[in-house]
């Protein structure tokens, strides 16, 4: 311990205090800032008309972000039906068997899985769907999306029904239900909240990402409701908007920016709502 | 009394019957357990369905399983088959002078990844210093000074919020925000004015990351057992002592694990970089100048590479980005690990 006097030391305890204090809300404040430079930019932008028409060429007023829009949502839809039921599955499965040598490897493929950066999951996609469909398509998109969802499910899933006591499916067992009976009726529907939580938090972080799409879903100016022909969607209009020079190309990623941003916020508000509600506690 | 409580009391039955219904096929079964009025018999009928099903659908649900994780791990297996594969004519051609040639001209087929390399190494070590004391700031308010009070969860709480915004969106606003004032400091330096380039993508990348440690340091700096705390309180010693010698020593190897992790997620990060890196193939010389991460070349070139040795090598750096960014991960994983046994 210091051999300094006991002002000094206080001092250097006041000092420290402020200072992390400090750091610690500077540094929240570029984030802060972001957020609302998006809110400041993009509310002139958005309308209803915004919402609901098709983009404009260069030099006409208007235009919205529809085509967008629509290819989000179906992606990310699509994304979900893939990856929501393997993952439960796969949770299930690393959970009721902890310490099986498959779960090992399964845990450690979902570490790597986490950690890959999205746009290598772009390149797997391009060459598992794009290369062999012989084009770019809103399903190759949601297939690296769901790539990008699976460890998250998984992960969560395991988390949750791990807490599970175990007395609870005995008892289900013991009532004489089978096993597959006493997962899907006691198992999952405790553990739900949990569930919906990692569902949640995979389709927000999914929603906005832009890497593994730019040569999958590929983006398209116009309305497109075949999933599998090229797509646009938010991120991908956010990205080719705003690196054009035209200032009113700008203006619509801006906007964009803040539905998407909304979406994602609002997604991530409602899963940790979902986590409070049905919290079940043992 | 539903069909579970049925079962337990035809245990017995259940068990002869379960084979018989396994070997026929299903539909069989109910078209047998159709007479009209005999109660009896449709009891029966009743029973040899509930016996029988169980048995069949826990195999199913059994296997249904079982290919949901074989499905985890050909993705995971595919994707690294996959990536070697196709970069297989890049490594043919170029060997290990890949990473250390410094040239990459697609139109004369002169593939060297050494710009990129440098590019991704050096925006991502930047960012890391760059953040580094202000995670650690935020890990120390919220895992020590703040730990209960209202404005500490509202902070903690909004930072965990904001690592869920988009990077395309952090992207946007550092070109149209970040990149003018780089650019103003790069006029006053002396610097070539471009405003895009390695010191705008090591910014935005280090405010990007700053979520991810600051939550892994404030979680180990509040797992510090609080006994531990609490005798080196009971030595007089003041709050910065505790922190300074008992807190931040004992979590050290978890903060460090955390930049770890948060510099797996620098190297990787795409459109942000690519946004405003300046995308030039030449390695950078400067601070302002501009260049390309492994990540934002693959984004750039991707579509329009048509040679196969150009597709070919994008995907080799590919390859070596999956590659770093698993050594990397694996190790913070490794460290953390071990950090929540030893407390």
């Amino acid at each position: 311990m210091d051999e300094t006097s006991l002002d000094i030391r206080k001092i250097k305890n006041r000092v420290f205090a402020g200072g992390v204090a400090a750091l610690a809300v500077i540094s929240a404040l570029p984030l802060v800032f972001i957020i609302l430079y998006v809110f400041k930019q993009g509310i002139s932008a958005i309308s209803w008309e915004f919402l609901v028409t098709l983009p404009k060429s260069v030099g006409e007023a208007g235009g919205g972000i529809a085509n967008a829009l629509v290819g989000t949502l179906l992606i990310v839809v699509v994304a979900s039906i893939l990856a929501i039921p393997v993952g439960i599955m796969a949770g299930v499965y690393l959970s009721e068997n902890p310490d099986s040598k498959l779960s090992k490897v399964t845990r450690l493929c979902i570490e790597v899985l986490n950690g890959t950066p999205s746009i290598v999951i772009g390149i797997f996609a391009y060459l598992v769907i794009v290369l062999t469909t012989g084009g770019f398509s809103a399903v190759s998109g949601s297939f690296a999306l769901a790539v990008m969802m699976l460890p998250l499910i998984v992960r969560t899933t395991e988390e949750t029904l791990r807490l599970i006591p175990e007395s609870l499916k005995e008892a289900g067992l013991a009532l004489g239900a089978p096993y597959y009976r006493v997962v899907f009726k006691v198992v999952i529907p405790s553990g739900m909240s949990g569930i919906i939580n990692g569902v949640m938090l995979a389709v927000a972080r999914v929603a906005g990402e832009t890497a593994p799409l730019l040569f999958t879903a590929f983006g398209n100016p116009y309305m497109n409701w075949d999933i599998f022909k090229p797509m646009d969607n938010l991120p991908l209009l956010i990205y080719n908007y705003a690196t054009s020079p035209y200032q009113s190309w700008h203006q619509i990623a801006w906007g964009a920016s803040l539905v998407l941003i909304t979406m994602v916020l609002i997604m991530n508000l409602l899963s940790r709502w979902a986590i409070k509600k049905w919290k079940v506690r043992f | 009394m539903s069909r579970q409580t049925e079962n337990l009391f035809n245990i017995g039955e259940a068990e002869d019957v379960s084979e018989k219904a396994m070997k026929e096929p299903s539909k069989k079964i109910r078209s047998e357990a159709k007479p009209k009025d005999e109660k009896l018999k449709n009891n029966a009928a009743k029973r040899l369905k509930n016996a029988g099903y169980p048995v069949v659908r826990e195999r199913i649900f059994n296997t249904v399983v079982i290919l949901s994780v074989l499905t985890v791990l050909g993705v995971v297996g595919l994707l690294f088959v996959m990536l070697v594969v196709h970069s297989i004519p890049s490594i043919k051609a170029y060997g290990f002078s890949f990473i250390i040639d410094k040239v990459w001209n697609p139109v004369t087929d002169q593939f060297g990844a050494l710009p990129f390399l440098t590019g991704t190494l050096l925006t991502s070590f930047m960012a890391l210093l760059i953040s580094l004391p202000f995670s650690l700031a935020i890990g120390i308010f919220l895992g020590e000074y703040a730990r209960e009070s209202r404005f500490g969860g509202i902070l903690r709480n909004m930072i965990e919020l904001l690592a869920g915004v988009p990077s395309v969106i952090y992207g946007f606003w550092a070109l149209m925000v970040l990149v003018p004032i780089v650019r103003e400091l790069a006029m006053v330096l002396n610097e070539p004015p471009y405003g895009v380039g390695m010191l705008s993508a090591s910014l935005i990348l280090s405010i990007m990351i700053v979520p991810y440690s600051a939550s892994i340091s404030r979680e180990v700096i509040s797992l510090v057992p609080n006994d531990l705390k609490e005798a080196a309180y009971a030595l007089g010693a003041t709050r910065f002592e505790v922190i300074r010698y008992v807190s931040l020593p004992q979590s050290f190897s978890g903060i460090f694990a955390g930049i770890l992790l948060s510099l797996g997620r620098a190297l990787g990060e795409t459109m942000a970089v690519t946004m405003v890196i300046g995308n030039t193939n030449a390695l950078p010389d400067s601070l302002f100048s501009t260049g390309n991460t492994m990540a934002s070349v693959i984004a750039n070139e991707f579509t329009e590479a048509t040679g196969t040795l150009h597709l070919s090598s994008l995907i080799e750096i590919g390859l070596l980005l999956f590659l770093v960014t698993l050594a990397i991960n694996m190790i913070g994983r490794t460290i953390i690990k071990k950090f929540s046994v030893s407390i």
